[in-house]
């Protein structure tokens, strides 16, 4: 027994050895150079196609490999933080441009202003490149977005007689809550609102209807003000839960993929999504069941709402900044932009690639979402400083007790603008 | 005193009822690994999936380096399992047998440094690690889980040594055995349990450990489990269900196997008997 116990010792002794001479860092002895692009791919089809694509570059391009790095929404911000600190980031980054802030300003990220080609700068429109721009640099290269859409199922809706909207012909914010309280009966809603996160997902709808909330004074400094555009969605949903019954009171503190078993379950006639959970109601919706995609409703500023894309940003350690650029330039040619779009189940924000024919389909809804693309503009908050504080410690639990009738749209705006405004002051000195 | 039938049924039904709480989210786990997507999303979902499936086992293996992942996790657990034990039982040996004011003053620094945070140690770590050019390697993260598991694993022995009744290594002295034969023959085999029972808290620390090992681990052929299983949560919380409730079933497994191989010795009972009090 013993003998065994000191052979296992050993045994384990010896493998730490052979995983610790295996680690050899990656380096250019041949004079290649070897770039590492963390990918947050995380769907099978989209990891396919980010691996596909690196593939095909590194066939075409012997002196620059890429090495593709598996990383994790779930724990991004963290994991670059430490590693920017550690400089050990990888070269090509892949995040979302309301991360990029704190990482912008901290000087982690290049400015990749002088880096990229006119061809790229020219083909993602200028509100999709605010959303990366950062002082006077842009620290990131938006290339997906999602629009929040309307998921209906099209049976109970075509039964019911109420008018579909199109991205032509819209709802607007009273006709989508007349539209919930009609579909609504007994344990039956019309809408589930899935809101798990109520802070950008009423920012981004309340651009439709003119609401900003962050006001930029001549001075540089930004400040909350909760006026009658920024009332608009939080006042529809308020009411739908708590006035009509039109909305499920339950869903408040639920993600969108909780929401999916009420919907296919006949619960609810409608919940709003991000446009990529097509994806998971494919999969998961049982056989027959008919769904549709319709657009957000519309207020004073047509169907305009807030994104904050995908990104490809290049580390400011990084030594070879100008290969970098060149990767990420061949990786968002139109052709490719559409592959990466399509595993995502998301809109590419290039403006040739948004003319792709596989964009355009109606199957799975693909040309309701394309029709809101150009509707799309930077979410409201992402450059303001101190935001994240702002959303966690006021806005969030405001947003919640509102939405449940805890308190009233007084006490929100007054939570919203002093408490608001007293942190994002600390930011601001 | 003897219990009533109807205390005991009463007891066993408790038992059971405890045990199911407790077995819930791991049976739900096993439910959900093998259920088709469609069944994911039932309104009313039932513990025995209607059209079992092992799609889900396939596509985790086919995304994502499970098994590299597993044996990257199991060095990581063991290698830390055995030297927190090499080193914690002579330390805690000396300070349950000498308390002196140093041994006193060590034990409270040991209860205090289970109170910092990961996130004030990290950064720090990171670039001590660097510099050891330890980041990105198995043994590197081998090293912080020992540093982490040794506090807690120093204390746990402490409380086993102090049980060992020091009569015995009296006893020992008296027949004529020498310091050594005394530690190695009487001492060790009754701290056996407690050996074990550490060892396996490092263990099960070490193999569910997450952060530590997505800061310092870089390519997926050198990240663990608990990574890897992040890999199929995507972004705002969205979730594989299937194939990460698969991957994280087989997860599970390793550390479930260990404790069912050795919990026997954590309750060998093995001082009963030992002195008379």
């Amino acid at each position: 027994m013993r003998r065994r116990s000191g052979w296992i010792v050993a045994a384990v002794l010896m493998l730490l050895v052979s995983a610790c001479t295996g680690g050899a860092e990656d380096g250019s002895a041949d004079g290649r150079i070897t770039l590492r692009f963390q990918s947050l791919a995380w769907q099978e089809e989209s990891v396919e196609a980010n691996k596909e694509l690196v593939a095909e570059w590194n066939a075409t391009h012997p002196d620059v490999r890429v090495e593709y790095v598996q990383g994790s929404w779930d724990s991004v911000h963290d994991q670059l933080l430490t590693s920017f600190e550690g400089g050990e980031a990888p070269d090509i980054i892949h995040d979302a441009s309301d991360d990029l802030a704190d990482f912008a300003y901290g000087g982690y990220l290049a400015d990749l202003t002088g880096l990229l080609p006119e061809r790229l700068k020219a083909d993602i429109p200028q509100r999709s490149w605010e959303t990366v721009t950062f002082g006077d640099g842009i620290y990131g290269v938006p290339f997906l977005q999602e629009p929040r859409v309307i998921v209906a199922n099209a049976t109970w809706l075509e039964e019911s007689g109420v008018r579909i909207p199109t991205p032509e012909e819209p709802w607007t914010w009273a006709e989508f809550r007349e539209v919930t309280k009609e579909l609504s009966a007994e344990g039956k809603y019309g809408v589930a609102w899935p809101l798990k996160e109520p802070v950008s997902a009423t920012l981004n709808l309340s651009l439709s209807a003119g609401g900003q909330l962050f006001h930029r004074g001549a001075d540089g400094k930004v400040t909350v003000r909760f006026e009658a555009g920024d009332e608009v969605v939080p006042r529809t949903i308020h009411d739908q839960v708590n006035t009509d019954a039109g909305a499920s009171g339950s869903t408040l503190g639920s993600s969108g993929s909780d929401t999916l078993p009420g919907f296919f379950g006949g619960k609810y006639a409608m919940v709003p999504l991000g446009f990529s959970y097509r994806q998971q109601i494919v999969q998961q919706a049982p056989k027959g069941f008919d769904w549709q995609v319709l657009p957000a409703p519309a207020g004073a500023e047509g169907l305009a709402q807030g994104v904050s894309p995908q990104t490809l940003s290049i580390a400011e350690d990084s030594p070879h900044k100008k290969e970098a650029a060149a990767f990420i330039d061949f990786l968002l040619r139109p052709e490719n932009m559409v592959r990466l779009a399509l595993g995502d189940w998301m809109l590419p924000t290039g403006t040739q690639a948004l003319k792709d024919p596989a964009l355009h389909t109606t199957r799975h809804d693909w040309a309701t979402g394309t029709a809101l693309a150009g509707h799309l503009r930077s979410a409201p908050a992402q450059s303001v400083r101190g935001y994240p504080e702002w959303k966690d410690k006021v806005a969030t639990p405001a947003l919640q007790e509102y939405y449940s009738g805890a308190i009233d749209l007084d006490e929100l705006r007054r939570r919203l603008e002093e408490d608001g405004n007293l942190v994002l002051a600390r930011y601001q000195r | 005193m003897r219990t009533s039938p109807g205390a005991r049924v009463g007891q066993y039904v408790a038992l059971l009822a405890y045990l199911l709480f407790l077995a819930f989210p791991f049976l739900w786990l096993i439910s959900t690994a093998f259920k088709p997507p469609q069944e994911l999303g039932n309104l009313h979902p039932t513990w025995i999936p209607q059209d079992p499936t092992l799609a889900n086992f396939r596509q985790a293996f086919d995304e994502q380096p499970l098994l590299r992942a597993a044996l990257n996790s199991l060095l990581a657990a063991t290698g830390a399992a055995v030297i927190a034990v090499l080193i914690a039982t002579p330390m805690a040996y000396v300070m349950a047998r000498h308390r002196t004011r140093l041994a006193r003053a060590a034990t409270g620094w040991v209860v205090v440094s289970q109170a910092f945070p990961f996130v004030l140690v990290i950064i720090p770590l990171f670039l001590v690690l660097k510099n050891l050019r330890l980041i990105n390697s198995v043994p590197g993260l081998v090293m912080v889980y020992v540093v982490w598991a040794l506090p807690f694993a120093l204390w746990m022995l402490v409380g086993y040594v102090r049980a060992v009744p020091a009569e015995l290594e009296e006893a020992a002295a008296v027949d004529g055995a020498g310091r050594l034969r005394t530690l190695v023959s009487v001492t060790a085999p009754l701290l056996a349990p407690g050996i074990v029972a550490t060892a396996l808290f490092a263990f099960i620390t070490a193999w569910n450990e997450f952060f530590f090992a997505l800061v310092l681990l870089k390519t997926p052929e050198k990240q663990t489990l608990p990574v890897i299983l992040t890999h199929f949560i995507g972004a705002e919380g969205v979730a594989d269900l299937g194939p990460l409730a698969a991957a994280a079933f087989l997860a599970t497994l390793p550390s479930l196997i260990v404790f069912a191989v050795i919990q026997r010795r954590i309750t060998g009972g093995m001082l009963a008997g030992a002195v008379k009090s």
